[in-house]
């Protein structure tokens, strides 16, 4: 069994003695003795050897993405991440640290969280950034508990093509402060097709009305994604405009892998964005670490909850970095803090900032390019399929709506026999779209894989 | 002891720093026009002309990110790397966070492709290792707190706590409860009163009885009763102690239907001596990153696993892993009484690997001897500093101790100059002025990984401290002397908040070339 105590027994005795006691069971007589030292149900302990064949094996149970085509994406990407960001980030001083709470021995995590609100307000086109949220999908409640406190108001409007995982999280969030979260349509579905079969190519999305005709001043924000979770771009021109009327706040879910093509938020008009931060600069691992990029105008800074950065100087004017605006968080503030937030994703963040540092402004750009390009090819080719039929009905990035021949299920089971990761299976999403998948490409995605993939859905009919 | 520079002769580590040092320039400030470290491959699939695939007014005109080389980006984030403390350098005594040190192999189970490279959303049968962990991982948190319902879904200690005072809510709106409030001791991390907010209750303070340092009981009952929804209490609590009265606080709170939340960020001292299920309390989180080996990674990630009684296991959030009776591993989204999702997907998965694979590595003596001797290590400690420090409540202590300070302002002197002048000595310094209760508070928490020698050579560095207090009070006023910055403006931090890099990034740039140019120039001159 491994053991990371270093304590032998003769000085396990010199310090029972040095404290005055006879054994370690004296320490702990405050403890009630009818349950002290429980027999646990726990297999004895592994060498690091064995430890690392038993994990080994378990890990080679899992399909890893690098050795088959995957066409998932919905709210999770596989994109290109460069050496050089795991050697850096995986540097003990940054991965073996706590919290920057002593700035003087932190310089290094504090200057790059600067850095990172700076990339991030770059990026998104806002004033401020925090440190990090979570994930997105506590970034959308985060920004709905903030909007709310910022308008006094207790409505929050959520488009329906905002990812549907993001808007759980953000019902859970909202549950316990009595808020009121609607869900608001911008598209319909019309000639509706539900077998699919023989009327692909006649059904298809449009738009219904203003998203912001639904908002009057009881609304605190209205939340969007750009591009939603269907992989195409919202009208979001005009759109916060429309919202200043009623004093709402436009709270935009953006994509950093795109934001290399695409507006930021902050230029039509975003009150506040949240984006997933780990795509960009991190594999896949299963989900989880995220992080949450966080970032708002100006004079909503005292109301944005988690940490924050500031530079500074110290007593001979040399610049350095701190944790600052501390007054609205948990450590002081207590029950009236703007969230409860403490230990959040900072190395993830620091893999993504040096992910945008390593890629440059020239690099992004070619990032967004790829998966749009490559996108697009894999959406005309299947488009030309007989029975299969791209439904997006909006210009898209890097996702798009397939209808196929057969149930999205079937299709995607298919297509995993023959070692082949497919699409999201849209019914999930809305039992109209049972026979829909969603596609996504990325700069890994090659041409092979996308020629491979139409060959075999020609197959599955 | 030192000389006039307060850098120390001898006593103590030698520090991981050199001293002050010329600010690192931001990386924006480095940005060359044209440079770049990373290209992709030729586009291998035909390119149609931008503004036929995408609306003009739409795509953005430029973004300014840094345009560097690689070298330039590895240098950059070497050279910052250097400006951090870290356990793997140094002991650091941090209170209430549990610093102990991370093992290796850990690392590399999480770097397995077989791991990092998993979509969250792909076919459960193509994910099945990795469900498994997680699913053995809930199981053996089960084992160790004595609390069978577990979702790893929350990502840090406060969203857990989060999660399980939602799952208390929706436990009392199933039984048509409609409780407002939410009993905290006064020594309290402030997550758990800024979580009671968040969930729409009222956070009502309970004080805590001076001489034992525990719950003021007399307090509590006259507070509790059937509108509290729960009380979260830190066991041992943020003092270090034990809570002795813990059976009975949670047999008291049982009685008007109140359930007992336990904040597990210091369950490092009841790893394998007691479970805090066997206690009586209903809810408690764990915090991955301190008790069960993922390393903090300067802010996270971490871990914040919630575990339940049964009776409230229907509440956890959704989906929850299960083990088919062929053997298999899926997710159950069929929880109606669920408090829906907290996180996009499954909690930090790749925390969840580490935890898992350190504790298959401890095994059952092994997570015995963590408990153990993090306890033995906090009380050796404590008595090495008895003779010179004064302690808040002197009693055996769990893992962790609180030292006053007050003593220090005969000096002219607070806690954080003692704070800052450990640095010099080349250690990170405790958590100071928390909890809020004590005035002048030091927290130290040595873990079980520090050898006798450390914490030896620890305590006589806090014992020289105490007599250059008396005697040269100026070097701890100073301090710290060796690190690349001395102590920074906070206030004008806070007054004048500078939080991204202005005037945007190009122009940054470009002056801070001009800026070089000019120097040159003058050196030229020179």
């Amino acid at each position: 069994m491994a053991s990371y105590v270093p304590t032998t027994d003769a000085e396990r005795k010199a310090m029972l003695a040095a404290i005055g006691v006879r054994s370690i069971d004296d320490l702990f007589r405050d403890v009630p003795a009818a349950l002290y030292k429980p027999e646990l149900d726990v297999p004895p302990g592994l060498s690091e050897l064995e430890a690392w064949r038993h994990l080994r094996a378990l890990a080679e149970q899992n399909w890893n993405l690098e050795e088959h085509p995957c066409f998932l994406g919905a709210g999770a990407y596989r994109h290109f991440v460069p050496a050089v960001v795991g050697h850096l980030a995986f540097r003990h001083e940054f991965y073996t640290a706590y919290t920057p709470y002593q700035p003087e021995v932190s310089q290094g995590t504090l200057q790059a969280m600067y850095e990172w609100q700076s990339l991030v307000c770059e990026m998104t086109g806002m004033d401020v950034s925090n440190a990090s949220v979570y994930d997105a999908a506590t970034g959308v409640g985060e920004a709905a508990r903030m909007a709310c406190a910022l308008t006094r108001r207790k409505r929050v409007l959520v488009a329906d093509t905002v990812n549907p995982l993001y808007r759980e999280v953000l019902h859970t969030y909202t549950a316990g402060p009595d808020v009121d979260v609607q869900l608001v349509s911008g598209w319909r579905l019309e000639g509706g097709a539900s077998s699919g079969a023989g009327q692909a190519g006649q059904d298809r999305f449009v738009r219904t009305e203003d998203l912001a005709e639904q908002v009057d001043d009881r609304v605190a924000c209205l939340i969007v994604q750009q591009p939603n979770f269907l992989g195409w771009l919202e009208n979001v021109e005009g759109l916060a405009e429309r919202l200043q009327a009623s004093g709402a706040i436009l709270v935009v879910v953006a994509d950093p892998a795109t934001l290399g093509l695409l507006l930021p938020p902050g230029e039509y008009g975003a009150g506040i964005v949240v984006a997933e931060g780990k795509w960009t600069g991190n594999p896949t691992d299963f989900g989880g670490p995220l992080v949450g990029m966080f970032a708002c105008k100006q004079e909503y800074v005292r109301q944005m909850p988690g940490r924050i950065v500031g530079a500074t100087v110290d007593g001979e004017g040399r610049r350095g970095f701190v944790l600052t605006l501390a007054t609205r968080e948990q450590h002081i503030r207590r029950e009236k803090a703007t969230s409860n937030i403490c230990t959040s994703e900072s190395l993830v963040a620091l893999a993504t900032t040096i992910y945008f540092c390593a890629m440059g402004k020239q690099g992004l750009r070619e990032v967004g390019e790829h998966c749009l390009h490559k996108a697009h090819y894999a959406a005309d080719q299947i488009d030309a399929l007989p029975g299969y039929h791209v439904m997006s009905a909006a210009p898209f990035v890097k996702e798009f709506v397939v209808r196929c021949p057969r149930p999205a299920a079937a299709v995607n089971e298919a297509l995993l026999a023959r070692g082949i990761v497919g699409g999201y299976e849209l019914g999930r999403y809305a039992p109209e779209l049972a026979d829909c998948l969603l596609l996504c490409c990325t700069e890994l995605t090659t041409r092979a894989d996308v020629d491979r993939l139409v060959s075999e859905l020609r197959d599955i009919q | 002891m030192a000389d006039t520079n307060g850098r120390l002769q001898s006593a103590g580590s030698p520090s991981v720093f050199a001293g002050r040092q010329a600010p690192e320039p931001l990386i924006f400030e480095k940005s060359v026009p044209g440079r770049r470290a990373v290209t992709l491959p030729p586009l291998d699939v035909p390119a149609k002309p931008l503004n036929e695939l995408l609306p003009p007014s739409e795509l953005r005109r430029d973004v300014h990110l840094p345009e560097v080389s690689e070298l330039d980006v590895v240098r950059h984030f070497v050279h910052l790397s250097k400006r951090n403390y870290a356990v793997d350098s140094e002991f650091y005594p941090l209170g209430s966070c549990t610093m102990k040190y991370n093992p290796k192999i850990d690392e590399n189970v999480a770097a397995l492709p077989g791991f990092r490279q998993l979509h969250p959303l792909q076919p459960e049968e193509t994910a099945q290792g990795a469900l498994r962990v997680l699913y053995e991982l809930g199981r053996l948190l089960a084992e160790i707190t004595g609390l069978p319902g577990v979702s790893g879904q929350p990502v840090a200690g406060a969203h857990g706590e989060l999660t399980g005072i939602l799952i208390v809510r929706a436990a009392h709106l199933k039984h048509g409860r409609m409780r407002k409030k939410v009993l905290i001791p006064d020594s309290a991390h402030g997550t758990n009163p800024a979580t009671a907010a968040m969930a729409g209750y009222a956070a009502i303070s309970v004080g805590h009885d001076r001489r034992t340092g525990e719950l003021d009981l007399a307090d509590f009952q006259a507070k509790l009763d059937d509108d509290c929804a729960a009380i979260m209490i830190t066991v041992p609590n943020t003092l270090g102690l034990f809570e002795r009265q813990i059976v009975e606080i949670c047999r008291l709170a049982h009685e008007v239907g109140c359930y007992v939340y336990c904040d597990g960020a210091n369950l490092n001292a009841m790893v394998g001596q007691v479970r805090p299920g066997d206690l009586g309390v209903d809810l408690l989180h764990v915090n991955l990153h301190k008790t069960f080996a993922v390393p903090h990674g300067g802010g996270g990630p971490g871990g914040g696993a919630i575990c339940v009684t049964a009776e409230l296991e229907p509440f956890l959030p959704a989906p929850v892993i299960m083990r088919r009776e062929d053997g298999s591993y899926s997710f159950d989204a069929e929880r109606p009484n669920s408090v829906g999702r907290v996180h996009s997907f499954h909690g930090n998965f790749n925390a969840a690997l580490r935890s898992y694979t350190y504790i298959r590595s401890l095994g059952r003596e092994g997570l015995y001897a963590v408990g153990a001797n993090a306890v033995l290590n906090a009380n050796y400690l404590k008595a090495r500093l008895a003779e010179a420090y004064r302690l808040y409540v002197d009693r055996t202590c769990m893992h962790e101790f609180v030292l006053d300070g007050r003593p220090l302002r005969e000096h002219g002197l607070h806690t954080l100059d003692l704070a800052k002048r450990l640095i010099d000595y080349g250690y990170h310094p405790p958590t100071i002025y928390f909890p809020l209760i004590v005035p002048e508070a030091i927290m130290i928490e040595p873990t079980e990984t520090e050898s006798k020698e450390t914490l030896d050579r620890f305590a006589a560095a806090l014992l020289a401290i105490a007599r250059e207090a008396a005697e040269q009070p100026e070097l701890l006023h100073e301090a710290p002397h060796v690190t690349p910055v001395g102590r920074l403006d906070e206030v004008r931090a806070a007054r004048l908040p500078d939080l991204r890099l202005r005037g945007g990034i190009e122009r940054r740039a470009a002056e801070s070339r001009t800026e070089a140019r000019r120097e040159a120039a003058v050196q030229g001159r020179v």
